[in-house]
């Protein structure tokens, strides 16, 4: 098999690269990673990622990681295929995915990972949530949420008319942050919402979330 | 052929008189990739400083522009681009044929421009802007500095230049033996971080990223935004 994705299913940044891999209908095999013996750590993984994180991406004889870099190669690579993530044949369209692509990556990341961070990776260790730091989150996410609320009034997806990498690419943490208590934050911005209900019902995501069996 | 004229890049400005806060201005660091990058390519371009001391970023007619509230934008027209790696990758594909090819050549080349990027902004550059922050602004704005943050982030990005260290010891520039984007994004931090904040030890005391270093900050792109 050409391409080999080294991760988990129930892993948010794993589940990013399998969305774009659905949506394009692309042929691939899901190589697990024992994070709980430290797979991840060991000098054969590390030769492939030296930051020592799924996923890995493998395409015959090279890798690659970060996975807004490998959904950027899958949706390059495969541009004619499947969903068109990148808009490719319009710069203008494919510069403002980027820019949705960098928003999601510099201000949503941020706000949001914390949450999903105390909710549901600690307690896989054993550890116990930290609720204030959850609180403080939500309650900066809920301001980025007011910027998307204002876009999603305008555009039908962030980058315009169309679903692209920049949607696709806010999936997996929101798609467990929806699972919370505080889905309000989404729930209560009507066009933030609609964007939400419009994305999570694509096959391909729907896909993804059957696998992202972690609960809070 | 479109009109290849770049209209404004809009870039914080601090409004101190002191030297080194008006360094600081004139270089910001994601204005100082943004720049870079269309020094790169042969460009020309206008700043239109916002004065980031009167909040400037905040008024309705620059949230008109970048609703976040943060800078850069770049207004070509009435077509309006921000958040600095989105700008770069834009410019460096719409003038791939001009200047200094920044993308790679092969799909794998591409790739691997991608994804040092992607290192960049999720590995290397919230430690480093932690420790910029702390060290060479907030002292200026009389915010306390926060030592634990400090130490913390020079301990993340001491790790993450090992990984650096490791990877330019079996290839020039980070995604090849190739200049590109992923090695301009590190400009305007490393910069700060040998020049600045007094932690040159960080790029120095590594053979290989000093050598990069060395080699990187000497482009006339880049030495042309240190100049502004």
């Amino acid at each position: 098999m050409a391409l080999k994705l080294y991760g988990v299913p129930f892993s948010t940044c794993t589940s990013r690269v399998l969305g774009a891999l659905y949506e394009k209908g692309l042929d691939f095999e899901l190589v697990p990673v024992n994070l709980s013996v430290g797979e991840h750590k060991q000098p054969e993984f590390l030769a492939k990622n030296p930051f020592g994180v799924i996923p890995v991406l493998e395409d015959e004889d090279v890798n690659f990681f970060e996975s807004r870099a490998v959904n950027h190669y899958v949706a390059h690579k495969y541009k004619d295929q499947g969903t068109d993530l990148i808009r490719h044949k319009n710069i203008k369209e494919a510069g403002l995915v980027g820019v949705w692509v960098e928003v999601e990556s510099q201000t949503f990341n941020p706000a949001i990972s914390p949450i999903i961070y105390q909710l549901y990776v600690k307690p896989l260790h054993g550890e116990t949530p930290d609720h204030s730091v959850v609180e403080a989150a939500v309650e900066k996410l809920a301001k980025v949420l007011d910027v998307y609320e204002a876009r999603l009034a305008t555009s039908k997806y962030l980058a315009g008319d169309f679903f692209s990498l920049a949607d696709l690419n806010h999936f997996p943490y929101t798609n467990y942050l929806m699972k919370t208590p505080h889905a309000s934050v989404v729930n209560s911005r009507p066009h933030v919402k609609a964007w939400w209900e419009a994305i999570s019902s694509r096959p391909a995501l729907k896909k993804v979330a059957d696998g992202m069996i972690l609960s809070v | 052929m479109e009109n290849s004229g770049v209209g404004g890049v809009y870039q914080y400005f601090w409004g101190y008189a002191s030297e080194s806060i008006q360094l600081a201005c004139k270089y910001a660091y994601p204005t100082a990739t943004a720049g870079c990058t269309l020094n790169e390519k042969g460009i020309e371009f206008e700043i239109v400083p916002v004065d980031l001391l009167k909040g400037e970023q905040k008024n309705p007619e620059f949230l008109k522009l970048q609703p976040f509230g943060v800078t850069p934008v770049i207004k070509e027209g009435d077509y309006t681009l921000y958040e600095s790696r989105a700008i770069i990758r834009y410019y460096a594909e719409k003038y791939k044929s001009q200047g200094t090819d920044l993308l790679g050549k092969t799909l794998e080349e591409k790739g691997l421009v991608e994804q040092w990027l992607e290192v960049e902004a999720q590995n290397y550059n919230a430690p480093a802007y932690d420790l910029v922050v702390n060290l060479l602004f907030y002292p200026k704005l009389g915010i306390p500095v926060n030592a634990d943050l400090v130490k913390e982030s020079e301990e993340k990005l001491a790790k993450v230049l090992d990984v650096y260290e490791e990877r330019l010891s079996k290839s020039k520039y980070l995604a090849g033996d190739f200049f590109s984007l992923a090695d301009l994004s590190h400009l305007p931090f490393n910069h700060y971080l040998v020049n600045a904040i007094g932690k040159a030890y960080l790029i120095k005391d590594r053979k290989h990223v000093s050598a990069w270093w060395d080699d990187i900050s000497n482009r006339p792109a880049w030495k042309k935004v240190l100049e502004l």
